[in-house]
């Protein structure tokens, strides 16, 4: 995207004028209207509970070092399993990428001022933080010991633990989602700068827009799941719980109505982003642009169609299980596209390997491993031994932090330039990104020998053949956890001691380089312009920009 | 704690070797192709690093049969492990006739286990060596799921059902027995072991002194003392003779026709006016509450024992 700026001289201070300076006091944030302080308040609040449902996950791995549980008894490992799922699911993975990347990104790679609702924006931080407070309660008082699924009857008759107030969390900040669905896709519709047709939208806006569609099509359904799942739990409405008439297997249908979905909220964000990186450092453009682009689409599509490889064994119809088991290969084949297109764009590239870059391929290194232990999911034969083994653990956790976690952090260290102003310390990222790709592998391969061997998921304890590789595990976990911490400490370190960036650090393209960093309240100086294909980074290197 | 490190999982019955087969060339494609994208990754970074400012990269969009070829060939890999797997799976779904039958109940935190000789036995299940088991499988409370790895086996229980699963073990000892859905406080504790006897030791097992009644026995004396006789012993108006009626159709008053099965009679039995019998009035108690899981499949071994003879009749 070719644009008529100036040349701007190198930097050495930030711009006078910018979204982080332009007014003071707590009122200035917690009742702005502007997109790129929304997304900051979205990065401290999915932080802060990144961390403490990455500190329920190190107690776990801590316990499983001795097969009788070496911390705390079996009621209370319950409790840090459930705890670590709804914590990471719904209040990290799935608001992260779009809400902080996201928010900040999607108006000013269209070139707009901000998002089509800004007010609505503001109200979605808020709701979520409201849901948020929900489950922290749950947790301060006693926890959940559900698992983070729920399934009934245990979650609606059976369990003794705080499910109301976690579900009701739940509940309430699915609506979070939903208006940030809505406002990505209605800003995209219609905001677009002059000139961005459909086909020069970067790749991360067409992520934005299929994860949207899942947001307001699937949210729905697990609020109303949860609602039913409260009906029956406190007024004894007989829905799941058979001996009160209801069918416990139809909650699983609809929950995995969304929650299948939700895997495609949570992986879809990091491959838009994985999709700026690799062309970006690679200095091409991206291999199969369309590919890419009606991949994404495709994936949102289909995520609504596989629900059912999640209940192989509940006992449901042979005929139900050869049907979802053919959609959920199906599904495999978009993502396949996308990792061999990611790949070719490296042919015939000029590589350079800073920290986003080494995120990006150790995405795609990740990613296709959690993709085709998919295949092992998918054949029904094979998934007979492997459901609710650590085998699934393992594989949605390649998916989920090989995925997802790592796209969100290199598209942090991608953007955090753009956000800050400042560059962080290029070594020490790329030393974290190397523990961290490290310690992930360690943590989460001998998982998958873990299942296949037939340890079950969710054990307080367990026999002492298994104890071998649960170590392994936990020791991985440790490297992970520092791996973790580094980043948190040098991003705070750049923000006041970080050199200066500039507009464009890395020479990339896409509008929201075109404007200083930090940009200004309103993004653009004047409305910019779009001519030309995104990811043009052969006139970028030939100098004509 | 380094001793007995496995690497595979047992293989004690029929189906695990084929099981496996499949695991392995899945891991096999795997494996290629995780191998296949890190050598290109790792290929292209050494050869197209940035050496210098002038480095000019090559100006490639795209490559429509490159498309199409990466589209097609996991397209195709896919299909053949579909019909792979659900063949298998298909092949294995139902138990050969003559299965011998065995009955496990889940419980928080145990699996009940009925032989319709009488043994019962808590968190063991005692089969015999190279014939095919068939277990009907029912949950008291939550959602368990009986899980033998060495076996290549695993099923829900799901209250207020009856699932099945079948196996037929090939090697004789013990293999480990969990549940492996998750059902509350000691999820964890709720394993056991499954115990592989050759043919004679299995039936001394059956016939050692600890047996109590049959099933069947059970069944009856439960059908005279909870009053099922009254209307169902044959030569009553009020309800439908039980003889001869399990396996065959049942008319229904709504003018369906069901067939008596171990479910259709689990309804039958728990919630009657679900679906009345043609014929006769709905005024059946219903007895949701009354029995517990074993004592309903005591009362199904007993309708069973009466015999099928009926399925003649039109």
């Amino acid at each position: 995207m070719s644009v008529v700026t100036t040349i701007v001289p190198e930097p050495h201070a930030p711009p006078a004028k910018n979204y982080l300076n332009v007014s003071y006091g707590w009122r200035s944030w917690l009742f702005t209207k502007d997109h790129k302080r929304i997304a900051l308040l979205y990065l401290v609040s999915i932080t802060f509970f990144f961390f403490v449902g990455g500190f329920f996950a190190v107690l776990m791995r801590i316990h499983l070092i001795d097969p009788q549980g070496a911390l705390v008894e079996p009621e209370t490992y319950n409790k840090l399993f459930t705890m670590h799922g709804i914590i990471m699911i719904f209040f990290f993975l799935i608001p992260s990428i779009p809400s902080v990347l996201g928010n900040f990104l999607v108006p000013m790679m269209i070139g707009a001022r901000d998002l089509a609702f800004p007010r609505l924006n503001l109200l979605s931080w808020y709701i979520y933080i409201i849901g948020g407070t929900f489950t922290m309660y749950s947790v301060i008082h006693g926890g959940v010991d559900t698992g983070w699924t729920f399934y009934t009857p245990y979650s609606s008759t059976y369990a003794n633990s705080q499910v109301v107030p976690a579900a009701l969390g739940i509940f309430i900040t699915g609506f979070s989602s939903i208006l940030t669905g809505l406002n990505f896709i209605v800003s995209i519709h219609k905001m677009r700068a002059p000139g961005m047709t459909w086909f020069r939208m970067p790749l991360f806006l067409w992520s934005m827009y299929a994860t949207s569609i899942i947001f307001i099509l699937g949210t729905p359904v697990l609020a109303i799941t949860l609602f039913l799942l409260f009906l029956e739990r406190v007024f004894g409405v007989g829905i799941f719980t058979p001996a009160l008439g209801g069918d416990p297997l139809l909650f699983q249908h609809l929950f995995w109505f969304y929650s299948h979905p939700a895997v495609y909220i949570m992986i879809l964000p990091a491959m838009g982003v994985i999709s700026e990186i690799i062309p970006c450092f690679a200095r091409k453009r991206i291999f199969g642009y369309e590919a890419i682009a009606f991949s994404s689409l495709g994936i949102a599509v289909l995520s609504f169609l596989v629900w059912g490889h999640h209940m192989f064994v509940t006992g449901q119809s042979i005929y139900t299980g050869l049907v979802f088991s053919a959609l959920s290969f199906l599904v495999a084949i978009p993502s396949a596209i996308k990792v061999f297109n990611w790949t070719a764009t490296l042919y015939k590239g000029s590589i350079s390997y800073d920290a986003p870059m080494l995120y990006a391929l150790g995405f795609i290194g990740l990613f296709t491993m959690g993709g085709l232990t998919g295949l092992f999911l998918a054949s029904l034969s094979t998934d007979v031994q492997l459901n609710g083994t650590y085998f699934i653990v393992a594989h949605f956790h390649y998916i989920m932090v090989g995925g997802a976690v790592m796209g969100y952090l290199g598209g942090m260290h991608y953007w955090w330039p753009k956000i800050s102003g400042r560059l962080y310390p290029e070594p020490w990222a790329r030393l974290a990104a190397a523990i961290i790709f490290f310690g992930f592998n360690l943590t989460f391969f001998p998982q998958f020998m873990l299942g296949y061997l037939g340890m079950p998921r969710r054990y307080a304890f367990y026999p002492a053949e298994f104890q071998f590789l649960n170590v392994m595990s936990s020791a991985g976990a440790s490297i992970l956890g520092v791996g973790y911490v580094i980043p948190l400490i040098y991003f705070a370190w750049s923000m006041r001691y970080g050199p200066v960036a500039g507009p464009n650090p890395w020479g990339a393209t896409g509008l929201e380089w075109r404007t200083t960093s930090p940009p200004p309240q309103e993004n653009f100086e004047e409305t910019p312009v779009v001519t030309d294909e995104p990811y043009d980074y052969a006139k970028q290197e030939a100098g004509v920009v | 704690m380094f001793q007995h490190i496995p690497f595979h999982p047992e293989q004690a019955s029929s189906i695990a070797r084929s099981v496996d087969e499949l695991h392995f060339v899945i891991t096999g494609i795997t494996l290629f192709f995780t191998v296949l994208i890190f050598s290109i990754i790792l290929y292209f970074m050494l050869k197209y690093r940035r050496r210098s400012r002038e480095d000019r990269p090559g100006n490639i969009s795209g490559s429509v049969p490159l498309e199409i070829i990466w589209t097609v060939i996991p397209s195709l890999i896919c299909i053949g492990l579909y019909i792979w797997a659900s063949s298998q799976y298909f092949a294995n779904a139902n138990p050969p006739n003559g299965a011998l039958e065995i009955f496990v109940t889940g419980k928080q935190w145990m699996w009940k286990v009925q032989h319709p000789e009488g043994q019962r036995e808590i968190n063991e299940l005692h089969v015999p060596l190279g014939q095919p088991v068939k277990l009907t499988i029912t949950s008291e409370d939550v959602i368990h799921d009986f899980f033998i790895p060495a076996f290549r086996v695993k099923k829900d229980a799901v209250p207020g059902r009856y699932t099945s699963l079948w196996f037929t073990a090939t090697e004789t000892g013990k293999f480990h027995l969990f549940c492996a859905q998750y059902c509350g406080a000691f999820h964890a504790g709720m394993e056991g072991w499954v115990i592989v006897l050759p043919r004679d030791e299995y039936e001394k097992w059956l016939n050692n002194g600890t047996a109590g009644e049959t099933m069947e026995a059970e069944g009856q004396k439960l059908f005279e003392e909870r009053g099922c006789a009254a209307c169902h012993a044959g030569g009553s108006a009020r309800g439908p003779s039980l003889q001869g009626v399990f396996g065959a159709p049942v008319r229904l008053a709504n003018g369906g026709t069901a067939t008596a099965n171990e479910a259709y009679l689990r309804e039958a039995i728990l919630m009657p006016s679900s679906h009345p019998v043609a014929g006769y009035a709905a005024i059946m108690p219903a007895y949701q509450g009354q029995l517990t899981e074993d004592q309903l499949l005591d009362l199904i071994a007993y309708v069973r024992s009466l015999g099928n003879e009926g399925k003649a009749q039109p």
